[in-house]
């Protein structure tokens, strides 16, 4: 092992000198306390670093050791389940070893080294195999089948190869390359983080990642292989939608990444999860989860280090062919560490202080999402969403973060205050918030669907839109002015919102709605408000349409639990009948009147 | 082995620079004898023999050639033991109330380490505090970090330490503390709490640091982390149930904005740190719970925002750490409501889960809901009323206007020492709720209206 000498220390930057050959993101071990560093700058024979742990207690003089790799996580058996913070460090290990409290230099293996898996080969001896292939598969979880790729750069003839309980650093297969050499494949590789890995091809999105969330589903849908981004004010429901999202999107593996967030929020995931199951394969929704918690109070620099982890970990699981989608919440802190480090760099800032490279390194983080085919002799589809919470000052959406963020990604859900106080959940503004994938996503709708899906979300839109305006007026002048087919618009406007966009996290059969029951309330609302504009037209009073008291059905229409999607035709029905029973009285009473 | 120098050259501020130094480690606590006293410092940077110290207590009467600073080794220490049960200590942690120096029992480093996600408890107890429009709308739980966003001139004084006298907990006679951390206010805000304590006797289970308006600045960003390792201490080897008050942390930010532009750091907004998030946060995260511990860390941190405006960094940044806000009104202060608590901005983000069957009441969660929209539909249309008359609503809207303002009148008001239970408050909010049309409320089910909802008298 090589080492250097520290000559400066300014909280979370040390500087050494004297290393041998430094190379920029090596991983080192600074000081006395051997705490995890990362060299961001190389300047004559000076390197500077930044640690990823306190750094109180250190000063010149004190030993920097190389490790001669770049940081890396470790990607094998043992991730899913797991809670790790930015530097891939096992925070219930570390528990378990430490204590309460997370003292500093500590450094456990992220897999589990004692633990034994059960290995299934999928090829035989003689087969010739390349980097990507798969050679065999562990079940990890219930939920998660773990296939064992080829490494990196590995390619020859299975020399052997056979059935075995292994533990991830035992040898599972022996190859012959093309130079006649024997390699010993384990079950764990390593990838630096930094680095996205690599794929044979990328492909446009072409399926939704269905979330179960109404408003995301009907109006602003994201696609497997996507990008979100979901900026608001503190308290508007950020985190809540992004634990929405962890728990019913439709992908195979979550990755959710806490970056300088609460620690309560990761304790509320870690204890919430493994009590939820999926609704469609009746799984434990933990059992596809990996978690890194890298809090507020945690270091800074290894927040910075936390989303790259966290992506490396579930582009690993896309090389696998699996739908992958990671929640990183929130990318404000990331951004925040970035401009940390850099202030103390004394780099030149740009806007707000934040780095000048800011919007670059946004935008290459996203662009690491994506359906792709993988490596290997039999490539396979996979596809990694991503979605990113943003935390705006003062939920100002002009700042550098939230601006460079909607450069790159392709849905924009605004989180708005007045909604929150409102108590209208999600507060998803349905004027701002915007989806570039409805358009590419039509034709999965339509084939799954039908096509009354589109044009009812076409007319929701259309409502939604002409209500703003509406509002305007009444603003100035006062409902009793409007006609009467803009007062049906305004109400089945707020039909929409209250009946429909509004849905409740913690309410027990309302938090996760099939695309199926979002289509059947979707259809009686629109049918309201046809059968409702028709009655006005033929002279039925106002109010004894605003009045009706199918109306309260039609709210409660969230409650039909999704085994009994029959009951939305009974509803249907009584829509219908209900207006007939209107015109039916209001003939008499038109008649009466006339004469 | 302490090591002196006489070597400064610059004295920039709060900020001393010297040279020459040897072995000299990041964040070590620094004596520094002066021509006008003894004062105290801590590194903030170290590059060869050339080390960075704050000055606590200020530089002024300082000079370059007869400074003699003395580096003592390590950091900023706190030495604990249960003896500090009802002791007063300055900003800095030395004893101010003339009784013997404390024998300690172990001495903790005032940064601690960071807690482990994965030994966080979700808190979930519901702390009852006798207020309304807490206990009601934003509930308050064990273990939470809940600020009070107050301005100059309101009570946020009153209401905090009427939280202090009156939290319990509905289950378990556990033992609980108060540690209250005096940053940069007056001696009379200071004396309105201690005296406060004294009467409600508190001040036997309470432990007090305090850096008044004419304390050392520098100081204050000690102060809150000797309150909190107390706390730790108190809650997690003594396994009590602490409630830290921290006022005002606003006096808190703009000591660390002086610092910072002492070092000339680029700065953030309004010229706050780009670290002020991060800062915060190794405060405000020191509250919670954990697994297998018998103790609790709730935090009520009080600050005042600068006109009050809620996207100063200072609100911002802390309600992008705490777990909701309780926020005050200077509308409803001035209407002569106390506690004057805007229930539509606050927020208890803890509360679902410390909330409804076995907790409070089965209906809560309906409740809450309903009193908050009803709440924001009354006010919207009391808006609209002024701009176009009241004549203009229609008649469900100025049902909703009255609700809105007895709402504030009868849920919100409350008397200063009128110690509401959860009962008499969510029995209030039913009886709020019949002023409204029963096809208007789909938040409650029918079968809570059916049990709850006071019957009509025809």
């Amino acid at each position: 092992m090589t080492h250097g000498e520290i000559v400066k220390v300014a909280g979370p930057l040390v500087v050494a000198k004297a290393l041998t050959n430094p190379q920029m993101y090596e991983l080192v071990r600074v000081g006395t306390a051997k705490l995890f560093g990362e060299i961001i700058e190389l300047r004559g024979e000076m390197a500077s670093i930044q640690v990823y742990e306190e750094t109180s207690g250190v000063g010149p003089g004190e030993p920097v050791v190389q490790t001669g790799s770049l940081l890396t996580v470790e990607l094998g058996p043992g991730l899913i389940t797991s809670i790790y913070d930015g530097i891939q460090r096992p925070l219930d290990a570390i528990r378990a070893q430490y204590g309460d409290f997370i003292p500093r230099g500590v450094a456990l293996p992220a897999l589990p080294r004692d633990r034994r898996w059960h290995f299934v080969p999928s090829v035989k001896v003689g087969d010739a195999v390349v980097e990507g292939d798969i050679i065999g598969s562990v079940q990890e979880t219930r939920a998660v089948l773990h296939q064992i790729m080829v490494p990196r750069g590995l390619a020859g003839q299975v020399v052997s190869i056979s059935e075995h309980d292994l533990t991830v650093e035992e040898s599972v297969a022996v190859l012959r390359t093309d130079s006649g050499e024997e390699k010993a494949v384990t079950m764990i590789q390593r990838w630096p983080v930094r680095n996205g890995r690599p794929y044979t091809r990328r492909m446009a999105p072409d399926a939704p990642l269905v979330t179960g969330q109404r408003v995301i589903d009907t109006l602003f849908p994201v696609a497997k292989g996507g990008t979100a981004c979901v900026p608001g004010p503190f308290g508007s429901g950020k985190t809540v939608i992004q634990h929405q999202l962890a728990k019913w999107a439709n992908a195979d593996i979550i990755v959710y990444v806490g970056c300088g967030e609460r620690g309560n929020e990761m304790t509320d995931v870690l204890q919430e999860f493994p009590q939820l199951k999926d609704p469609k394969t009746g799984e434990v929704l933990m059992n596809r989860t990996v978690l890194i918690a890298n809090t507020s109070n945690m270091p800074v620099a290894a927040r910075e280090a936390s989303v790259f982890t966290g992506i490396t970990i579930a582009e690993y699981f896309r090389d696998m062919g699996y739908s992958v989608a990671l929640m990183a919440d929130s990318t404000s802190r990331w951004a925040e560490a970035m401009r940390e480090i850099s202030g103390r760099l004394e780099e030149m800032p740009g806007e707000e202080g934040y780095p000048a490279y800011l919007a670059s390194r946004v935008a290459a983080f996203y662009e690491r999402a994506g359906r792709s085919m993988s490596l290997g002799s039999q490539p396979r589809e996979g596809s990694l969403s991503v979605i990113g919470a943003v935390s705006p000052p003062g939920g100002d959406m002009s700042e550098p973060v939230v601006q460079a963020t909607l450069r790159a990604v392709k849905v924009f859900w605004a989180l708005d205050s007045r909604l929150a106080y409102a108590r209208h959940f999600p507060a998803i503004d349905w004027l701002q918030s915007y989806s570039l994938y409805s358009n590419l996503l039509e034709r999965f709708y339509e084939k799954e669907l039908g096509e009354r899906w589109s044009r009812d979300i076409l007319e929701v839109r259309a409502l939604l839109q002409k209500e703003a305006e509406l509002q305007e007026l009444v603003r100035l002048v006062g409902v009793d002015a409007l006609s009467v087919a803009d007062r049906l618009v305004l109400e089945s406007a707020k039909s929409i919102r209250e009946d429909f966009l509004q849905q409740g996290a913690f309410t027990e059969g309302d938090s996760y709605t099939s695309l199926r029951k979002q289509l059947k309330m979707l259809d009686a609302i629109m049918l309201w408000s046809h059968l409702a504009g028709k009655a006005a037209s033929s002279g039925i009073p106002l109010d004894a349409i605003l009045t009706m008291p199918i109306k309260v059905e039609i709210a409660r229409s969230k409650a039909i639990p999704e085994t009994n999607i029959a009951a939305f035709d009974t509803l249907e029905k009584s829509i219908e009948r209900s207006f007939e029973a209107l015109s039916e009285v209001d003939t008499t009473a038109r008649e009466e009147y006339h004469e | 082995m302490n090591r002196d120098y006489r070597t400064v050259r610059e004295i920039v501020g709060p900020l001393v620079l010297l040279d020459g130094a040897q072995d000299i480690k990041y964040g070590e606590l620094v004596e520094l004898r002066t021509i006008s006293g003894m004062r105290h410092g801590q590194v903030l940077e170290v590059s060869g023999g050339t080390v960075l110290v704050q000055v606590f207590e200020g530089s002024s009467g300082m000079d370059l050639g007869q400074t003699v600073t003395r580096f003592l080794g390590h950091g900023l220490q706190f030495g604990v033991s249960r003896d500090i049960v009802g002791r007063v200590f300055n900003g800095l942690g030395a004893p101010i109330d003339g009784v013997a120096p404390i024998l300690p029992e172990k001495v903790l480093d005032i940064n601690g380490d960071p807690m482990n996600p994965y030994a966080r408890d979700y808190p979930d107890e519901f702390i009852e505090t006798g207020i309304s429009a807490i206990d009601g709308l934003n509930t308050l739980v064990r273990g939470q970090k809940l600020p009070i966003f107050s301005g100059s001139g309101l009570p946020h004084a009153e209401i905090a330490a009427q939280i202090a006298r009156q939290a319990r907990v509905l289950s378990g006679t556990d033992e609980f503390a108060v540690v209250f951390g005096a940053m940069g206010i007056t001696f009379e805000e200071a004396d309105y709490f201690i005296s406060d304590f004294r009467k409600s006797g508190a001040i036997n289970q309470s432990v007090l640091f305090m850096n008044l308006a004419n304390d050392p600045v520098i100081e204050r960003i000690a102060t809150p982390r000797f309150a909190l390792s107390a706390a730790e201490y108190l809650a997690f080897e003594l396994g009590m149930h602490v409630l830290v008050i921290l006022s005002d942390m606003t006096n808190y930010c703009e000591a660390l904005r002086e610092i910072s532009a002492a070092r000339k750091e680029v700065p953030g907004r309004r010229g706050y740190p780009g670290y002020l998030y991060t800062d915060l946060a190794t405060i405000y995260e020191r509250a919670g719970r954990i697994k297998g511990k018998k103790g609790s860390i709730t935090q009520l941190p009080i600050l005042t925002m600068p006109e009050d405006d809620k996207t100063h960094p200072i609100p911002d940044l802390t309600g992008y750490i705490t777990e909701g806000q309780i926020f005050l009104s200077r509308s409803l202060h001035q209407a002569g409501i106390y506690p004057p608590i805007d229930v539509l901005p606050s927020l208890s983000r803890l509360k679902d889960k410390g909330i409804g069957m076995g907790k409070t009441r089965e209906d809560h969660a309906g409740l809450l809901n309903e009193l908050f929209a009803a709440y924001a539909r009354g006010r919207d249309a009391r808006e609209l009323a002024i701009v176009l008359g009241e004549s203009a609503l229609t008649e469900t809207d100025r049902t909703f206007v009255k609700f809105s303002d007895q709402f504030e009148r009868r849920f919100v008001r409350q008397g200063r020492d009128e110690d509401r239970s959860i009962e008499q408050t969510l029995s209030i909010g039913w009886e709020l709720l019949s002023m409204l049309p029963l096809q208007e409320l789909k938040r409650v089910s029918p079968a809570m209206v059916e049990k709850y909802m006071p019957k009509q008298t025809a």
